[in-house]
């Protein structure tokens, strides 16, 4: 207890009760706060994970750092663990997956990198069908890279050449403006004592003539009005063509009425000759018989001749004479 | 004033450069004292363990409301500019960064300078003056082993102390900021602290922290120089060589961070 008489009494704080306890209590708890802290920052690197290994190849690692996450559906599923260059010059991303992790990943996986204008650029893995077989430890991927920053020159290109564009079309003397004028000395056209119609034919003076044209036409029209009207009461009217058609036709009735009669009369006449005619067949029948009577009579007479004449021998004259 | 007048630059480059030396070879002695295993004897042992909680156990509930309260005013800070911005997402990243890696090892030590190591050496340079250290040396005792030490260490102690306690306190309330009293977000907050300590990362902020403690607890305690204590201002000289240094550390820190 040497020490303790070096000490200097003076100054020396108040005893403090169960002082050896208290001090060894406080070295506990800053010893295990140290190790807590020690193992918090072990486990938040993910030192005690079981991880797989995936190897994205890109064609440039530009931006990304060892520690970066690999994100699925927004959740970090993945960790960077190592960066480096393959011996065909592409960048090989080494991703840690830990295993409870891994199912997320598929033989169909896509991997993209996306840099956007503020931040490291971001890995994401994209599966779609998760039904597919998983994705084996130390698989090699290519991975897909999307810049916004490297699209921004590209998009500054393109505006660019859509300002070259639009300030050719809004010059002085481009088609656009001098359509434009056009259109507006046409408007004015419109808009003036000609109208529409000036604007078409161009000429006030054309104008002028169509008017009056259609003036003409007007009256032309108002005159074959009358036309029709009169027209109208000569064929339809008191002493029109139809009435005198209607007399015509009644005429017409009558007389057709009349050649029907004697159609028929003409008719009666032919019944008539019918007959005669047949009267005329039969008496020819009657003439055939009686010519047949005439030529059995006459043979009989020359049979009798004949038998006068051999019996009467004398007889030179040989004619008869007929009655 | 006769004896200022007459020095030339030169001596006062070799004297600067002196101290300096002796500010060097004090910390050497005390850290093999430190590391050798006979200053841990038993009753040393009672010894620095008494002098490691008188000096830490007092600043803990101050340093911690303290700290808190700064910590909570950053946060709200770092936050809302973040959301104004629409870099939310980083925030976490920045405040861990800022606050974890950088102010807080600095405020650390600091605090434990003031309130416990710059009032221990005022102790040791009083037994100095009062002669006590000749006579422990005189009873065969060793003034640096029995005295300086167990402050040296209980400045130590103090600093790393602190700087835990802070570290923790400010990663809670930053969770607590960010993700309110819900545990949803832990695995989420993890992975990004987990991002901002890497290795190197690591590294730094323990030798910083080491350092930085190792400063604040050292060089308040260096004896001065027969010509430094007739000048007067020992007092400022060794609060400006102690910020100096601390300076000096936290670049140091910044450079192998950043670049």
């Amino acid at each position: 207890m040497t020490d303790k008489q070096d000490l200097p009494p003076s100054d020396a704080p108040p005893p403090v009760a169960n002082l050896d306890l208290k001090a060894r209590l406080l070295l506990l708890a800053v010893a295990l706060l140290l190790t807590a802290a020690v193992t918090y920052v072990l486990y938040a690197r993910g030192a005690f994970e079981r991880a797989q290994t995936l190897v994205l190849v890109a064609d440039s690692a530009e931006g990304v750092v060892v520690g970066m996450d690999l994100s699925f559906a927004g959740f970090a599923i993945g960790r960077v663990r190592r960066i480096e260059l393959s011996d065909a010059g592409k960048a090989r991303i080494v991703i840690d997956v830990p295993l409870k992790d891994a199912r997320w990943l598929r033989t169909s996986s896509v991997f993209t990198m996306e840099s956007g204008l503020v931040g490291a650029p971001r890995i994401r893995a994209y599966s779609g069908i998760l039904a597919d077989p998983p994705l084996p430890d130390g698989a090699e991927r290519e991975v897909l890279i999307g810049d916004a920053a490297a699209e921004i020159p590209r998009l500054m290109a393109g505006v660019r050449d859509l300002l070259a564009n639009l300030s050719a079309i809004t010059a002085d003397d481009a088609p656009l403006n001098n359509t434009l004028r056009n259109v507006q000395a046409t408007t004015a056209r419109l808009n003036g004592p000609g109208g529409a119609l000036g604007a078409l034919m161009g000429d006030e003076q054309d104008a002028k003539n169509i008017i009056q044209t259609l003036d003409r036409t007007n009256k032309l029209l108002a005159r074959l009005d009358g036309l029709v009207a009169k027209a109208d009461s000569q064929v339809f009217g008191e002493q029109g063509l139809v009435r005198d058609s209607r007399a015509t036709v009644a005429q017409l009735n009558g007389l057709l009425g009349e050649a029907r009669v004697s159609l028929k009369k003409v008719e009666a006449i032919l019944q008539d000759v019918q007959g005669i005619t047949g009267n005329t067949r039969a008496a020819t029948e009657d003439l055939g018989q009686l010519r047949a009577e005439v030529e059995a009579s006459l043979r009989k007479v020359e049979q009798l001749l004949n038998e006068v004449n051999r019996r009467w021998p004398f007889k030179r004259d040989t004619d008869i004479k007929l009655p | 004033m006769l004896y200022t007048a007459r020095i030339s630059p030169l001596q006062t480059l070799l004297a600067w450069l002196a101290s300096w030396g002796r500010l060097l070879h004090f910390g050497a002695r005390l850290l093999v004292l430190a590391l050798a295993p006979s200053s841990y004897r038993r009753s040393q042992r009672r010894l620095i363990l008494r002098t490691l909680y008188l000096a830490t156990a007092p600043l803990l509930p101050g340093f911690a409301i303290a700290s808190a309260v700064a910590a909570q005013i950053v946060i709200r800070i770092v936050l809302a500019t973040a959301l104004s911005y629409g870099l939310s997402r980083y925030a976490l990243d920045v405040l861990v960064r800022t606050l974890v890696l950088e102010l807080i090892p600095l405020s650390a030590a600091l605090f434990a300078a003031v309130r416990y190591t710059l009032p221990a050496a005022e102790q040791v340079r009083r037994q100095r003056q009062q002669g006590l250290h000749k006579a422990a040396l005189a009873r065969g005792h060793d003034p640096l082993r029995d005295e300086v030490l167990p402050r040296a260490l209980a400045g130590v102690f103090a600093a790393i102390t602190l700087t835990l306690l802070s570290s923790f306190i400010t990663l809670v309330l930053s969770y607590l900021a960010v993700y309110g009293f819900s545990g949803w977000g832990v695995e989420g907050f993890t992975r990004t602290v987990g991002q901002v300590f890497s290795p190197v990362i690591v590294l730094i902020f323990g030798l910083k922290t080491l350092l930085l403690s190792l400063a604040v607890a050292i060089i308040p305690m260096v004896p001065l120089a027969r010509e430094e204590s007739l000048v007067g201002r020992a007092d400022i000289a060794r609060l400006a060589r102690l910020l100096a240094v601390v300076l000096l550390i936290e670049l140091l820190s910044l450079v192998g961070n950043y670049y």
